[in-house]
C-alpha cells in the first residue's frame, strides 16, 4: 500500500538529512506505529506519505513514495486526498471550516462525493467517533479531545484507504484515547483500512500495533518488526515492557493481559516486600486555598463549588476527562481570571487582583503549549529578558536552565527547540522568580520518554525543595511516578481527592500500567518494583 | 425534497449573502446621509438585529470590536481635521499654532484657528464611517466567514485559498490576543496600555501567521482545489470573463453608490459586468468536481431580509434624489438636525430581520443552560448541591 523506495530528505538549510535512504513498505489492512525520540524524524515520515514532505514543506526528497500505485512525485496532496487521510499533531490547525458536521463533510465535498451518500457517510462518523451530540457546535468551542476526535473523524468520512495520525491520543484523556484506538482498530479490521501512526504515550497504543517502524534518528537505518521484537530493543518503552525487561519476562508481553498471566511469580516474589511509601501524608504548610470557586463560561459551567487547599511540598495531579475543568482550575490559581463566585487565595494574596509583576513571584504556570510562554529571539535572550524584567539578578534565570536541562544550546531559537527543550526553558523561565506554587497543564504532551524522566526528577526535587506543584495530567504513568495527592474533576466538581497511590489504584480508568499487571499489589511505577526486587536502579 | 429543504434552513440559520446583502445595503444607506440622527439609527438597528439573530459563534462576539474601531475613526478623523484640515470659518473653538511651511507645501496647513463647524463636520464624516465599519461587523457577526465561502462559484477557486486563510485570519488574531494575554501575564510583562499593546503584536501575528500556513496546508491536504483536466481555450475564457466581469461590477457598485461620475449611474456597467461573470462561472462550474453536503437554500426569510435591506437603501436614494431635506447636515448656519420623515421610516424597516430571519437553533437551549448555571452559582451557601 505504501512504499519508500531508498527515500532521503534534506530540509532546507539542514547539515544532514532527517530521513535517509529509507526503504519501507506498509501492507494493506495493516496498523504499523511509528516510535522513536522527539526530533527523529516521525513526523517528517508521516507527512511524506501524502506528499506535505515535501510539497509544503520544502526541502529535498530523493528517492520514491508511492501510495496506492501513485508516487508523491507526479500528485500533490490533494490528488491524494482519496486514498490518504493525514490527521496532524494540533487538530486545530488542521480545521478548516467552523462546524463539526462541515468539518466531517469537507473532504467528501471536495472530492465530489454525492450528496446523499455524504448525509450517510457524515452520520455514520458521528456515531464511530462519538460526536453527534456536538453535531452542530462551533469547532473553536469545543474542548481538545473533541476537537481531536473531529479532526480524526474530518479525514475518516472520506475513507481513504490509508489513514496517517500524527500523536492522535496526545491530548485525549485515557478514556478518549482508548476509544479512539478502538475505532481505529475496528477500521483496520473490518474495512482492512492502512493505519500508520506516531505516538509518544506507547503505553496505550502497543496492544494495538500490528508492527512498530523505530526511527532512530540522525539518518540512522530504520529498525521494522514485530512489536515485540522492535519493543525488546527499543530505546522507547512503555512501562510494561519496561517490567518485563526487569522481569526478565521473554517474549516480551505487551497488553496488560498478557502480562498478568506470566506476572504471577513476580508478584509472589515482592508481596513481602515493605510497600512503597512516598512523601509523609497530611502535614504540608498550606500554599494556597480554593474555596467554593465557580466559574463560567457563557453557558457553561466550568468549575463548581471547588474547594481544595494544597501545602508546601505536596505534589497534587488533578486529573479528569478533556474539558472537566482541570485547565479553568490552574488558570484560576494562576490569577488569569477572577472567580465568577468563591474565593482563590495563594498565601493568603487573591491572585486574580495581583500586577503581573507580583504575580510571578507568587505563582508560576506552564501552560499545555509551553512556547506561548517564549518569544524571544533565542534561548539566550529570553533567559536574560526574563531577568530584567523580573528584576532578577543577569544569570539566575539561565542558571535555573542548567538545572533543569543541563548544556541547553543558546543561539537556537525557541522555536526550533524540541518539545522537552522548549518546554525546560519555559520551566525556568517560570521558575526563576520562586514562586512557591507552580502550576503545570499537561506537562508530558509531546514528551518522549527521557524528557518525561527528566520532567520527573526535576518535579521531586521541587517538592523537596519546599516547591507546592499541582499539574494537570492525563498520563496516568506521570501521576503514578511524581504525584503525592491525586485530585479528579468530572464536571466542574472535585469526585475524588486522595492519596495518589489510592485514588489511582482503585481506578481502572487511571490506574498505570504496572499497577494493573500487579493488582492488588499497590506498586505503581517500575522504579519501586525494581527497589522491591532488589535490583540495582538503572541497570542499563 | 421540499420538506428537507426547509428543515435544513431551519437549522442552519439564514444564507451568509443574505446577511451580507443586507449589511450592505445599510452601509450603502449610512454613504448617502450626514445627518447623525440618521447614522445612529442604522448602527442602532444593525446592533439590535445582530443581538437578536446571532449565534453562540466565536465570530459572533466582533460587533464590539468594530463599534471600537468606529469610535477610533471618529477621533482620529476629528484630530486630524484640528491638525491638518481646511480652516473653515465660524465659531472659534481654540487656536493651534501654525508651522510656516515652504511656498512648494502651498494648499497643506498646520495648526490654525479650530472652529466648531469644521469640527462637527469632521465628527459627522468620521461617524459616516464608523457606521460603515458597524455594518461589516454586523454582516461578520452574522454569518459565518466559512460558509460565505462555500457560496463562492467554481472559478474564485483559484483565490480560494488566500481568501480561505485570510478569512480565518481575524478570529485567529483575536484568539492568539487572549492566549498571548495570559502569557504575558505569566511572565509578568504588562498586559495593557502602550507597553503591553506593543510587545503583543509580534507573537500574535506570528501565531496567526503560522496558523494560517497551516490552515492552507490542510487544506490542500484534504482535497482542496482538485479538478478534473480542461483544455486551455476553456480555462481562459472562464478566467478571462470572470475577472473583467468582476471589474465591471466593482465599477457599476461604486457609479451606483457615487451617483454621477460614470454614465447613466453606473447601471450597465453592473449589467454587463453581471452577464460576464456569470459566464465564467458557467464555463468554469465544469471544471471542479466539489459537491455540496447541505447547500445553502434561499427562501422566504431570505428574501425578505435582503428586501428589507434594498428598502433601506432605496429610501435613502429616493430621498436624496428627490432633494429631501436633513439628508446633510448643515453647519452653516449651525443648526439641529432634523428627522426627516423617508429615510426614518426606511431605516425602521431594517429592523426586519430580527423577526423574519431564522431564530439561531441553539439559542433556546442556551438559554435554559445558562440559567440554570446562574442558579447553582448563585445558590446560598450552605444548601445541599
Amino acid at each position: 500500500m505504501i512504499r519508500f523506495d531508498d527515500v532521503t530528505f534534506t530540509y532546507e538549510g539542514a547539515d544532514a538529512p532527517t530521513l535517509s535512504h529509507v526503504d519501507l513498505a506498509v501492507d494493506e489492512g495493516e496498523l504499523c506505529l511509528v516510535v522513536g525520540k522527539t526530533g527523529s524524524g516521525k513526523t517528517t515520515l508521516l507527512r511524506a506519505i501524502n506528499g506535505l514532505v515535501p510539497h509544503f514543506t520544502g526541502g529535498r526528497l530523493s528517492g520514491s513514495v508511492t501510495v496506492d500505485g501513485r508516487s508523491t512525485r507526479d500528485h500533490p496532496p490533494r490528488e491524494l486526498a482519496d486514498v490518504v487521510g493525514v490527521v496532524g499533531q494540533d487538530p486545530a490547525a488542521s480545521f478548516v471550516t467552523d462546524t463539526v458536521e462541515d468539518e466531517l463533510a469537507y473532504t467528501m465535498e471536495n472530492l465530489g462525493i454525492a450528496p446523499s451518500a455524504m448525509r450517510r457517510r457524515v452520520e455514520d462518523t458521528l456515531d464511530l467517533l462519538g460526536l453527534h451530540e456536538l453535531r452542530d457546535r462551533p469547532l473553536l468551542a469545543l474542548s481538545g479531545g473533541q476537537q481531536q476526535r473531529v479532526a480524526i473523524g474530518a479525514v475518516l468520512s472520506a475513507s481513504p484507504r490509508v489513514l496517517v495520525l500524527d500523536e492522535p491520543t496526545s491530548a485525549l484523556d485515557p478514556a478518549a484515547a482508548e476509544e479512539v484506538l478502538a475505532s481505529l482498530t475496528r477500521l483496520v479490521h473490518d474495512v482492512g483500512m492502512t493505519v500508520v501512526l506516531a505516538e509518544h504515550r506507547l503505553e496505550r497504543v502497543i496492544p494495538f500495533a500490528d508492527r512498530v517502524v523505530l526511527v532512530p534518528g540522525r539518518g540512522q537505518p530504520l529498525v521494522v518488526g514485530p512489536t515485540a521484537a522492535v519493543m525488546a530493543v527499543s530505546p522507547v518503552a512503555p512501562p510494561i515492557v519496561e517490567l518485563a525487561r526487569v522481569a526478565g519476562w521473554d517474549p516480551v508481553p505487551l497488553s496488560v493481559r498478557e502480562a498478568r498471566r506470566v506476572a504471577g511469580p513476580l508478584r509472589q516474589r515482592i508481596a513481602d516486600a515493605p510497600p512503597p511509601v512516598r512523601a509523609a501524608d497530611g502535614d504540608y504548610p498550606p500554599v494556597a486555598s480554593v474555596e467554593r470557586l465557580s466559574v463560567a463560561y457563557g453557558e457553561v459551567l466550568a468549575l463548581d463549588r471547588v474547594d481544595l487547599q494544597v501545602g508546601a511540598g505536596e505534589v497534587v495531579a488533578v486529573m479528569g476527562r478533556n474539558g472537566s475543568g482541570k485547565s479553568t482550575l490552574l488558570g484560576q490559581m494562576a490569577g488569569l481570571r477572577a472567580p465568577d463566585d468563591g474565593k482563590v487565595r495563594v498565601l493568603g494574596l487573591a491572585p486574580a487582583g495581583l500586577s503581573p509583576r507580583r504575580l510571578i513571584g507568587l505563582v508560576g504556570l506552564v501552560p499545555q503549549d509551553p512556547g506561548l510562554l517564549l518569544y524571544g529571539e533565542s534561548v539566550g535572550a529570553e533567559c536574560a529578558s526574563a531577568d530584567r524584567e523580573t528584576g532578577l539578578e543577569s544569570g539566575s534565570t539561565a542558571a535555573v536552565l542548567d538545572a533543569v536541562l543541563p548544556g541547553m544550546p543558546r543561539d537556537r531559537h525557541p522555536r526550533d527547540l524540541s518539545e522537552g527543550q522548549r518546554l525546560a526553558v519555559a520551566l525556568a523561565v517560570v521558575l526563576a522568580p520562586r514562586p512557591p506554587l507552580l502550576l503545570l497543564d499537561e506537562p508530558t504532551r509531546g514528551l518522549d520518554y527521557p524528557g518525561k524522566a527528566r520532567l520527573v526528577t526535576l518535579v521531586r526535587k521541587l517538592a523537596a525543595d519546599g516547591v507546592c506543584v499541582v499539574m494537570a495530567s492525563h498520563d496516568v504513568e506521570l501521576v503514578a511516578q511524581v504525584a503525592t495527592r491525586a485530585v479528579v474533576l468530572a464536571e466542574g466538581e472535585i469526585v475524588s481527592d486522595g492519596v495518589a497511590r489510592e485514588v489511582v489504584c482503585h481506578s481502572p480508568v487511571f490506574a498505570p500500567q504496572v499497577a494493573k499487571v500487579l493488582a492488588p499489589e499497590p506498586w505503581l511505577t517500575v522504579d519501586e518494583v525494581r527497589c522491591a526486587m532488589g535490583v540495582p536502579d538503572r541497570a542499563r | 425534497m421540499s420538506r428537507r429543504l426547509s428543515t435544513t434552513s431551519g437549522r442552519r440559520g439564514l444564507h451568509p449573502a443574505a446577511w451580507w446583502l443586507w449589511a450592505a445595503c445599510l452601509a450603502g444607506a449610512a454613504i448617502r446621509t450626514t445627518n447623525p440622527i440618521l447614522l445612529a439609527l442604522l448602527a442602532a438597528v444593525a446592533a439590535f438585529v445582530v443581538s437578536a439573530r446571532r449565534t453562540s459563534a466565536p465570530w459572533s462576539r466582533s460587533l464590539v470590536f468594530f463599534f471600537r474601531l468606529g469610535l477610533v475613526v471618529i477621533v482620529v478623523r476629528v484630530v486630524v481635521q484640528v491638525l491638518f484640515g481646511n480652516r473653515l470659518p465660524g465659531h472659534v473653538l481654540f487656536t493651534v499654532p501654525q508651522v510656516p511651511l515652504p511656498s512648494w507645501a502651498a494648499g497643506v496647513s498646520i495648526g490654525g484657528p479650530v472652529t466648531l463647524e469644521a469640527v462637527l463636520q469632521s465628527a459627522v464624516e468620521g461617524l459616516r464611517l464608523a457606521v460603515v465599519l458597524v455594518c461589516f461587523g454586523a454582516a461578520n457577526s452574522l454569518a459565518s466567514p466559512y460558509r460565505l465561502l462555500r457560496c463562492l462559484p467554481a472559478v474564485l477557486y483559484e483565490a480560494g485559498v488566500a481568501v480561505t486563510v485570510s478569512l480565518a485570519f481575524a478570529p485567529e488574531v483575536v484568539m492568539a490576543i487572549a492566549a498571548v494575554r495570559d502569557a504575558r501575564r505569566l511572565r509578568g510583562r504588562p498586559t495593557r496600555g502602550i507597553a503591553g499593546l506593543r510587545g503583543m503584536a509580534i507573537p500574535v501575528l506570528e501565531s496567526a501567521l503560522d496558523r494560517s500556513l497551516q490552515l492552507a496546508s490542510s487544506m490542500d491536504a484534504r482535497g482542496y482545489g482538485r479538478r478534473v483536466a480542461v483544455d486551455r481555450g476553456t480555462r481562459r475564457l472562464a478566467t478571462g470573463a470572470t475577472a473583467s466581469g468582476l471589474l465591471l461590477v466593482i465599477a457599476g457598485v461604486y457609479g451606483v453608490l457615487d451617483g454621477g461620475s460614470l454614465p447613466a449611474g453606473g447601471v450597465p456597467f453592473l449589467a454587463v459586468g453581471s452577464v460576464l461573470v456569470g459566464v465564467g462561472m458557467a464555463v468554469s462550474g465544469r471544471r471542479t468536481v466539489r459537491t455540496r453536503y447541505r447547500p445553502d437554500v434561499w427562501q422566504l426569510p431570505e428574501w425578505a431580509v435582503v428586501g428589507s435591506g434594498a428598502a433601506v437603501l432605496g429610501g435613502f436614494v429616493t430621498a436624496s434624489a428627490l432633494g429631501v431635506a436633513g439628508m446633510q447636515l448643515h453647519v452653516y448656519p449651525l443648526q439641529a438636525p432634523g428627522l426627516p420623515l423617508l429615510p426614518t421610516l426606511a431605516v425602521l424597516v431594517g429592523l426586519v430581520p430580527a423577526v423574519a430571519a431564522p431564530a439561531p437553533r441553539r439559542a433556546a437551549r442556551a438559554a435554559a443552560r445558562t440559567v440554570r448555571a446562574r442558579r447553582v452559582v448563585g445558590q446560598p451557601e450552605g444548601t445541599p448541591a
